[in-house]
């Protein structure tokens, strides 16, 4: 077996961060090589880099013994690279020959397509696949497995000799997962080289040969598949030092238990998810992307329909159909997307303080107390000490940590004794990250019942009272909080596809 | 109060901070450029009696891009704010000329006939989610074709109401100061549109306005029932059409049910030349009044120099062009 790709001491640095450092990475014809790390690791960017999409700042990339710097993605199709992305690049009221040909199809003279040489030709590539779709089936009505297949059809028609596939069994039922491996097996007796970033591990030991883990961006190791045993990898993938204080738990025995979650569900996103967090409690919520933390809490706060379940709060059934239903209940959602979901960015710190509680401010006609707003929106300033020249400024205009700092003032200011955080410190830099975790302890020390998700293990160990860990759409543990939980523990739970349910509740 | 917070709030025309500041300038500075081009170019054009000219032509228009105004700044769109006029003029002659009502009954049916179709029209938009482009076009038409109907597509005149007609032509402000003929429609344009201004820069309606089409669903997140807010937002402009239909047929002493299609498209470059964007969440209605003046205004003076009618419509054309594309490189600025 050769050599196709051949990666060392790549470099790459993106305005203020070091992306990757001196990472190597090699693929075999034939063989399915797996590359791990949490969310963050940098295997993304050191795909983007083989794929064209990104430039390396500093290393070697040989294909086929040739040191080659693909500056596009065109061009690396050109030297046999093709990339399935994560999210499907389809479009979706063409054709699945149009999809697969799209700038490139077959013409006739004056510039006329050649729809029947774009369907045979399509259709050839099925074949060769061993597919059975009939290339003029419209995109759109196909199954998402269906669709990484046309995906997959697209990157062959290039000649690919090397395949990325990002995540390719996220969307995918088991039977479709069964369906995409046995291509990926044909194709690889065939002599293509498949690269594969997953976070299940189970899928590595069906499917992969070799195993690369990477971590902050750094190359950890390589190992044979079958001879690791998953816990190996796990600790490879998580093998950072917490740096932060032992977490002190706090005893919240007698606590009023102040949110009650029972049966939530909604199809395969969220699975008959119930738990309970107590007044004064930091409830944290891990999982890999895609585990359906965020859709729990989007359904909880009626941001999204749900299908079944019931919500306690403080004990009294509420029936929570929107977001202001929500609210009124005392629940307060900060989003994982401030600019989307959180923030109108265009409008200033004033306004946006003010955002969920106008009526405070607005007398019977409607008319606005600027001068209430903006003594409010000075005290917020003052308490949580947001940076801003002042209550006027735009909050576009503010870093990370300030606009997160903007939506909890908007949400104390409510009264809002529910609080969920989706991926508090996403985008903010260290130093204001652990303000934030100081000011949500002090919320909860206030009283204030705290959610948060993160997909960030250090995050949710140094904050978490207790730990829930959810895998596609099911909570599949609930673990206690402090040193006693590893990020082993945690991981195993994360990673458990199968539906074996063992809460250690520690409720009291 | 810190003073800092003061400094933003010199006029109540000056709507939110300074968003669009810089294109209100320019279409200022672009109004007294044709003022002066235009008068250099012809004598007759700097009279008084074509100034007044002037004002009485943006006062139809004008009321109707303050209406369109706000339905923008949400994000949205009015396609229906020419057609709702005239339905609300016919509505008017029904009330004052077929049933002989009172005039007040006959001024508040039309203004009560524009909100309750602005409300059809937000409530498509909000409640049942289609867009605003879809929503207002079919209200357009059918606000057209019920025009024709109820009216029997024949014209209704006021000349049973006395004093219908000084709504708009009369001069409350000429009978005090007589050197200042300014018309009724005129001062009720400006008033409309300083009312318009104090909701829009000191209410909870302006502030979920400009909030709807900063970022619709962070407000929806915020516990807000964005799709009230809106259809009240829908219904305001619709009322604010109402009094456009009643100044118009005050001003031609009928209600023309054949009238009204055009409106909208005039309307809607009027708030774009004032430099309000049309993806939401910036505007003033301070802009949108120059806009609307500098519609007028180009009009007008092609007119006094002889400018055939078809270039004149050629030369709004390039104007409505120049004004987005001048917003457009303001923003890619601003980032």
């Amino acid at each position: 077996m050769n050599k196709l790709v051949e990666m060392t001491g790549i470099d790459k640095f993106f305005p203020g961060v070091h992306a990757l450092k001196r990472v190597q990475f090699d693929l075999m014809s034939g063989e399915v090589h797996a590359l791990m790390g949490e969310n963050g690791a940098g295997k993304s960017t050191l795909m983007k880099i083989l794929s064209g999409i990104y430039q390396r700042d500093g290393g070697v990339l040989k294909i086929d013994g040739q040191e080659v710097s693909p500056t596009t993605p065109s061009e690396a199709q050109d030297l046999g690279i093709g990339i399935i992305h994560q999210e499907l690049s389809l479009m979706n009221d063409l054709t699945v020959a149009q999809n697969i040909f799209i700038g490139r199809e077959p013409r006739k003279s004056f510039g006329r397509l050649d729809e029947v040489a774009l369907n045979a030709q399509t259709a050839e590539i099925f074949a060769s696949m061993n597919l059975e779709l009939d290339p003029k089936t419209i995109v759109g009505s196909l199954t998402i497995a269906k669709q990484q297949m046309v995906e997959i059809a697209k990157a062959l028609s290039f000649r690919s000799k090397v395949l990325i596939m990002d995540e390719p069994t996220a969307a995918l039922n088991d039977a479709e997962i069964a369906e995409l491996f046995v291509i990926i097996r044909r194709l690889k007796s065939e002599g293509v080289g498949i690269v594969y970033i997953s976070h299940k591990m189970d899928e590595l030991k069906q499917i992969a040969d070799r195993v690369t883990v990477m971590r902050d961006g750094e190359y950890v190791g390589v190992v044979e598949a079958a001879e690791t045993p998953i816990s190996q990898i796990i600790s490879m993938m998580v093998g950072r030092e917490v740096t932060e204080e032992p977490l002190e738990v706090p005893d919240l025995s007698g606590a009023e238990v102040s949110l009650e979650v029972s049966g939530l569900s909604r199809g395969r996103e969220i699975q008959d998810v119930s738990f309970s967090v107590q007044r004064g409690e930091i409830l944290g919520f891990a999982g890999l992307m895609g585990a359906g933390r965020t859709e729990v809490a989007r359904a909880i706060f009626g941001a999204d329909v749900k299908e079944a379940g019931e919500i306690k709060v403080h004990g009294q059934k509420v029936s929570i159909k929107t977001p202001s239903d929500a609210v009124q209940a005392g629940i307060g959602y900060l989003s994982e997307d401030r600019k989307h979901f959180g923030l109108a960015t265009g409008m200033n710190v004033r306004d946006n303080v003010a955002l969920a509680s106008m009526d405070l401010f607005s007398t019977s006609v409607g008319v606005l107390n600027d001068a209430g707003m903006a003594e409010t929106a000075q005290k917020y300033i003052s308490q949580l000490g947001i940076r801003t020249p002042s209550d006027t400024q735009e909050v576009r205009l503010l870093s990370g940590g300030n606009q997160q700092k903007v939506v909890i003032a908007k949400w104390l200011l409510r009264d809002c004794d529910i609080l969920i955080f989706d991926e508090p410190t996403r985008g903010i830099d260290v130093g204001a990250k652990s303000e934030i975790y100081k000011l949500l302890e002090e919320l909860a020390e206030d009283g204030k019942t705290i959610i948060v998700i993160s997909s960030e293990l250090p995050e949710i160990m140094r904050l978490s009272h207790r730990i829930a860990v959810m895998c596609e759409g099911r909570l599949t543990g609930i673990l206690p909080g402090g040193k006693d939980t590893t990020q082993e523990d945690i991981m195993q739970l994360a990673t458990q596809r199968e539906a074996v349910m063992h809460v250690t509740e520690t409720v009291q | 109060m810190s003073t800092a917070t003061d400094v933003n709030e010199k006029s109540p025309l000056s709507g939110l901070g300074d968003s669009g500041a810089y294109q209100k300038l320019l279409a200022f500075a672009s109004l007294i450029v044709l003022l002066i081009g235009f008068s250099i170019a012809s004598p007759n054009f700097m009279q008084t009696s074509n100034m007044i000219a002037i004002l009485q032509a943006t006062s139809v228009n004008g009321v109707l891009a303050v209406a369109a105004t706000l339905v923008i700044i949400t994000g949205g769109i009015d396609l229906s704010v020419g057609t709702l006029m005239t339905f609300c003029a016919v509505i008017a002659g029904v009330v004052l000329t077929y049933l002989g009502m009172p005039l007040l009954l006959g001024v508040a049916a039309a203004i009560g006939a524009g909100a309750l179709c602005g409300l059809c029209s937000g409530t498509f938009v909000a409640k049942m989610k289609i867009p605003p482009f879809i929503a207002t076009l079919g209200m357009m038409l059918i606000l057209k074709g019920l025009s024709l109907v109820i009216s029997g597509t024949r014209p209704i005149y006021f000349n049973d109401t006395p004093g219908f007609d000084q709504i708009s032509r009369g001069s409350l402000i000429g009978e005090i100061f007589p050197a200042l003929p300014i018309p009724n429609g005129v001062l009720i344009l400006f008033l409309v549109a300083a009312a318009a201004s104090y909701i829009l820069s000191k209410t909870v309606l302006g502030r979920y306005t400009f909030a709807l089409g900063s970022n619709e669903e962070a407000v929806r997140l915020s516990g807000v029932n964005t799709d009230r807010w809106k259809m009240r937002i829908y219904a305001l402009a619709g009322g604010i059409c109402g009094i456009g239909g009643i100044l118009i047929a005050s001003r031609l002493n009928s209600a023309q049910p054949a009238l009204g299609l055009g409106y909208e498209l005039e309307a809607i470059a009027a708030v774009v030349i004032g430099g309000t964007s049309l993806s939401g969440g910036r505007g003033t209605i301070l802009g949108t009044l120059i806009g609307a003046l500098i519609m007028a205004v180009l009009t007008n003076g092609l007119r006094v120099l002889s400018v055939a009618q078809e270039w004149q419509t050629v030369v709004t054309g390039a104007i409505i062009i120049l004004a987005v594309y001048a917003d457009m490189v303001r923003r890619k600025k601003s980032g």
